[in-house]
């Protein structure tokens, strides 16, 4: 398999793509209810070898239950969960050939280090130097060599999620399932994590699948993201897809900030839509078969994709004036945001990037502004 | 108020109390209730007996006898004790009696607690309730209540011989079985309750993660839950064997005149026989064997703790 490029838009791993793939794990309309609740609702979805696959939802849309069903620990109440074409239905946990790593870890408290990682090893019936070969081997994979007589609370919050890694690395599982991996660790040591969680699934070609509720931990290192919404998918695709092309206005706000414009659309002339909104006519170039004159539609715009102007832009375009509202300087970008002018004076965010450390910023809070946006920049969202 | 509550907690001012006081007061409680009894006991046990009131002798008659009184303090009960096999006999029937008790009890008690842990969290005041509900019966009552239980064509015996599974009475009554039936039937809850509290903290995500690595229920069991309920098993198996040892109440009214236990001894040479000087050897010698279990025991807590 050719290394994934990764966070390279241009991905030279993309099975999804080629209809010949075959995939490792397969949901066909799985449905999960507790009581009154359904939490997961007709799925399908299908995730292939050496994929890094992300859940991306808010807390209850049946992320959590989605993996767990791959792991054993819930039973869908209809469809079906294949693992390499053979069905998953009455097979116990501690059958199935996926491991887990647990949010909370779940290290057990009352052994070692050592003990922890070799406890799935033993009970495959490994020989005592084959088990301690392989604990020794995912020690060192994990960094943690040297740490292998210590007890579960001698051990920082980092070198715990290690443990916890290793210890489900250790029967070289065919999926690697991680429950929300980086959500107790602080967000310095959760980026470098994130990168070595990336290189270690390149390295060892496995399939990862991923819970988080992070969009950015999400983004950044899967290869699909599965946006979830209420026990159902929302949208599936690589992260670019899902955030430059968001399939309606839950994944668009879900994943990243966004502007959304409500209107009316007036005209359609091959790709190029014109939409009569609150912040004036809009202009959008972007492919939307079947749509009509006179239909509702909204135009979906990120910060980044905006320009402030201290005077009226010329030519074709996107334009909308305005007065600074609020200024917000976060280091890598200042977040401006800016009143429309008009009945309805809706906030538009625009995320300015910090070039250079001596520019000062040309606009102060109250000024009159210009923003312009190309045709391209906008996404349209229907209904 | 804050510059009164500064006074308040001034240095100086005598109040809240100094803080030696604050540690001698556990102290002088161990030293009023405890230590100054035990001695009292001690001094009973080393004297000989005398036909007198209190029934034993030397008695403090002032300092200027103290050395004379000192002397007449001898051994003589210990010898006794040991010199007699009746006392170890009694010894050693109390620690098997109590261990299989304790034993019987563990054997109940963890599957118990086990299922009021695993019971919906809105069942288990309820269930708490329900093992700790006997305690509002006085204790000499429910012994009672299984004397007429297990009696010659008691409850037991007219129930089973309705069913049709006996035809002669079962006899329990007044042997061994029914003073370890009385026994584990008391202590019983002493046994669920620090088990139930081990059981109920134990996070079910270990569960889950010893089963995604291969763990079949039963290993689950042996590696995960029994370790981690370690300290509740301990805690209980202490709680119920301590008593148990000394018990008098169970043996004498269940286990009639065949069953030997040291608290039976030791109530007979004291008001029996009103030998106070052998009675209270017995005691000092019970109280020696239950420190070894009491060590044992904070040894591991401490163990535990590090």
């Amino acid at each position: 398999m050719a290394r994934k490029s990764l966070g390279n838009i241009r991905r030279s791993f993309a099975p999804w793509a080629d209809p010949a793939a075959i995939p490792q794990v397969r949901f066909e309309s799985v449905t999960k209810r507790f009581g009154d609740i359904t939490a997961v609702s007709d799925l399908t979805l299908s995730l292939y070898p050496g994929e890094f696959h992300a859940l991306l939802g808010p807390s209850g849309c049946g992320k959590t239950t989605l993996m767990r069903m791959l792991a054993g620990f819930e039973t869908p109440d209809s469809g079906r969960i294949l693992l390499d074409g053979q069905d998953l239905a009455g097979i116990p946990p501690h059958l199935r050939p996926t491991n887990m790593m647990f949010q909370s870890y779940a290290l057990f408290p009352h052994m070692s280090v050592f003990d922890n990682i070799a406890f799935g090893l033993r009970q495959q019936g490994l020989a005592r130097e084959a088990v301690a070969a392989r604990v020794a081997e995912m020690l060192t994979l994990v960094k943690l060599e040297g740490f292998a007589g210590r007890r579960p609370d001698q051990l920082s919050g980092g070198q715990k999620q290690r443990v916890a890694l290793a210890r489900a690395l250790a029967r070289r599982p065919k999926v690697l399932l991680l429950d929300e991996p980086l959500g107790a660790l602080d967000k310095k040591l959760r980026e470098e994590t994130q990168y070595e969680l990336m290189d270690l699934q390149a390295e060892l070609g496995l399939t990862f699948l991923m819970v988080t509720h992070d969009q950015d931990e999400a983004m950044a290192m899967a290869d699909r993201i599965s946006v979830m919404e209420r026990g159902r998918i929302a949208q599936v695709g690589a992260p670019e897809e899902i955030y430059e092309m968001p399939a309606n206005r839950y994944v668009a706000e879900f994943v990243g900030d966004i502007n959304i414009f409500e209107g009316m659309v007036i005209s359609v002339e091959g790709e190029i839509i014109r939409i009569d909104s609150a912040a004036g006519l809009l202009v959008l170039d972007d492919p939307a078969p079947g749509l009509a004159t006179g239909e509702k539609a909204s135009l979906a715009l990120r910060p980044e994709k905006i320009d402030i102007l201290t005077a009226e832009p010329e030519g074709p375009g996107n334009k909308a004036a305005g007065e600074i509202w609020d200024i917000g300087y976060l280091g890598d970008f200042t977040m401006v945001q800016v009143k429309l002018d008009g009945e309805a004076g809706q906030l538009v965010k625009v995320a300015l990037p910090n070039r250079s450390r001596k520019t000062e910023t040309p606009i102060a809070w109250d000024d009159r502004v210009w923003l312009s946006w190309d045709v391209e920049a906008g996404i349209l969202l229907r209904g | 108020m804050e510059t009164g509550t500064k006074a308040r907690f001034s240095p100086g001012r005598g109040w809240p109390a100094p803080r030696w006081l604050v540690v001698a007061l556990p102290y002088a409680w161990l030293l009023a209730f405890f230590l100054l009894p035990f001695l009292i006991v001690l001094r009973i046990a080393l004297s000989d007996t005398a036909r007198a009131l209190p029934p034993y002798a030397p008695h403090w008659t002032g300092w200027a006898e103290a050395w004379n009184f000192l002397q007449a303090l001898d051994l003589e009960s210990f010898a006794t004790l040991v010199g007699d096999s009746l006392y170890l006999d009694a010894y050693l029937s109390s620690l098997r009696i109590a261990a299989t008790a304790t034993l019987i009890a563990l054997l109940i008690a963890f599957p118990l607690a086990y299922a009021m842990a695993s019971a919906p969290r809105r069942w288990q005041p309820a269930l708490l309730i329900l093992v700790i509900l006997p305690f509002w019966t006085s204790f000499l009552i429910r012994v009672y209540a299984w004397m007429a239980i297990l009696r010659p064509e008691g409850v037991l015996d007219a129930l089973l011989r309705g069913l049709g599974l006996i035809d002669e009475p079962l006899g329990l009554m007044n042997t061994e079985t029914a003073v370890l039936i009385g026994m584990v039937y008391s202590y019983l809850p002493f046994m669920v309750l620090p088990i139930y509290t081990s059981l109920e903290r134990l996070d079910r995500s270990l569960l889950e993660a010893a089963a995604d690595l291969g763990a079949t229920p039963l290993r689950r069991f042996v590696s995960i839950v029994i370790p981690l309920a370690r300290p509740g098993i301990y805690a209980g198996c202490f709680l119920v064997f301590v008593p148990a040892i000394g018990e008098f109440v169970i043996p004498d009214l269940l286990g009639g005149p065949e069953t030997l236990m040291i608290g039976k001894v030791l109530w007979t040479e004291f008001f029996s026989n009103r030998d106070w000087p052998l009675a209270s050897a017995v005691a000092i010698l019970l109280l020696l064997i239950l420190a070894v279990p009491l060590l044992a025991y904070q040894r591991f807590a401490r163990k535990e703790a590090a």
